[in-house]
């Protein structure tokens, strides 16, 4: 399993692995963001965390399609499905890798990007803290909906069509921390509403992406 | 140890492709599979090595017992020789991949880049890959191809020392090996019968 983890990092640091074109789309959403509303900073104020989730949001999502597609065409999901590795702990590592080179980046790059939104001071600390623990359900939910869509023929738009409406509660319960962060009310009942999702979609969905994995190889 | 198929049925796309399929393999036992294009030589190499489900019959192996190998090798273009061969010896809980590497000359390429090799030196690598599990039976689907006369004979050397050493293969190839020990299955008599219609509604529902 350490094995896999490491494989799929070293393919993501190498050349044309993708690593940090999430973040760099973050970046663009980021800063497009204040052309679109105008420059007042009042204004970014208010939405800065909203627009911040919804950048993290749309660039996990963009490098979701790569999580099983790539092993599929060279062939290695079909030799990692008759290796000893059981599948549900096949598509976990993949989500965990996936976490590792999208989410992660995006949790450690998300207050550099909140300044350019002009995010109030006490506003970084629920942010920072409702995207770790947001991030991975991101990638656990993605990971279902890659090995759903995983064989067909540009599936990535297919893939966001079904992956879209299952990030909803993460993004309600997401940004509402980061809301009520910045609005200095309490956000704990969001904070464990998320962290409840998160938890629930590491339990669960593993067993789903597997099965639906299985019926995808046949 | 080996492994025995009985009446078994496998079907490709929702067709059946092949019915009654049996044949029984041992330790130091090869069988290569024959039979023309189409006939579902792949689909039952897939059904053995549990990748999909037979429509009917059994196949009775060992657990963990198995590796498969497919037309695709399984190769990242960006890792190097010898570290997607580490990583499929790790896979499979093992280490060393030296003796893998010299078994098919490519110790000399171990540091290039998987993509930067020829088709058959990936074929050759993609073969390697077998010695690193440790698995008993080889389960092959046209090994061959893109193999040149020497990779061929190198390949036979490989399959024979596996066999001595009380491994099964079971292969899909159109060439002669020249292996003693390989018997020969030929899939055309268990191609699949359309199935008669009960009636004459039978024939459009």
């Amino acid at each position: 399993m350490i094995a896999l983890l490491v494989r799929d990092l070293k393919l993501a640091m190498r050349a044309g692995g993708g690593f940090g074109l999430g973040l760099a789309f973050f970046l663009i959403v980021v800063t497009l963001v204040p052309f679109g509303v105008g420059p007042e900073s009042a204004l970014l104020a208010v939405i800065a965390s909203g627009i911040l989730w919804l950048g993290a949001l749309l660039a996990c999502l963009l490098s979701l399609d790569r999580i099983f597609a790539l092993d599929w065409e060279d062939g290695s999901l079909d030799l990692l499905a008759t290796a000893p590795l059981p599948m549900e702990a096949i598509v976990s590592v993949k989500a965990l890798a996936h976490w590792v080179t999208t989410g992660l980046p995006l949790v450690l790059a998300a207050p550099v990007f909140g300044l350019l939104l002009n995010l109030p001071t006490n506003g970084y600390k629920p942010l920072i803290l409702s995207l770790i623990l947001g991030t991975p359900a991101l990638s656990v939910i993605g990971t279902f909906g890659a090995a759903l869509t995983v064989g067909l023929k540009r599936g990535g738009l297919l893939l966001s069509l079904l992956v879209l409406p299952l990030y909803v509660p993460t993004l309600i319960f997401g940004a509402e921390v980061a809301r009520r962060g910045v609005a200095g009310l309490d956000n704990g009942t969001p904070m464990l509403m998320l962290a409840g999702i998160t938890l629930g979609v590491i339990a669960l969905l593993p067993f789903a992406s597997a099965a639906a994995l299985r019926v995808n190889l046949r | 140890m080996g492994i025995a198929v009985s009446d078994l049925a496998v079907a490709r796309g929702g067709i059946k492709v092949l019915e009654g399929v049996c044949f029984a393999l041992e330790p130091g036992q090869a069988l290569v599979l024959r039979g023309p294009n189409g006939i579902g030589k792949t689909t039952l190499l897939r059904t053995v090595a549990g990748l999909q489900p037979p429509v009917s019959g059994r196949v009775e192996m060992a657990v963990d017992n198995h590796v498969y190998a497919g037309h695709a090798d399984g190769l990242k273009a960006t890792l190097s020789v010898e570290e997607n061969l580490s990583f499929w010896a790790h896979v499979f809980g093992n280490k060393d991949v030296s003796d893998a590497l010299s078994a098919f000359q490519l110790t000399s390429l171990a540091d290039r880049p998987a993509g930067a090799l020829s088709a058959g030196q990936k074929r050759r690598l993609g073969l390697a890959r077998l010695l690193v599990t440790g698995r008993p039976l080889w389960l092959l689907d046209e090994p061959t191809v893109s193999l040149d006369s020497d990779a061929v004979a190198m390949f036979a050397e490989v399959i024979r020392a596996h066999l001595s050493r009380g491994g099964a293969a079971l292969m899909a190839t159109h060439i002669d090996l020249g292996i003693k020990e390989a018997s020969t299955l030929d899939l055309a008599p268990f191609r699949a019968k359309a199935p008669e219609p009960d009636d004459f509604d039978g024939v459009f529902l």
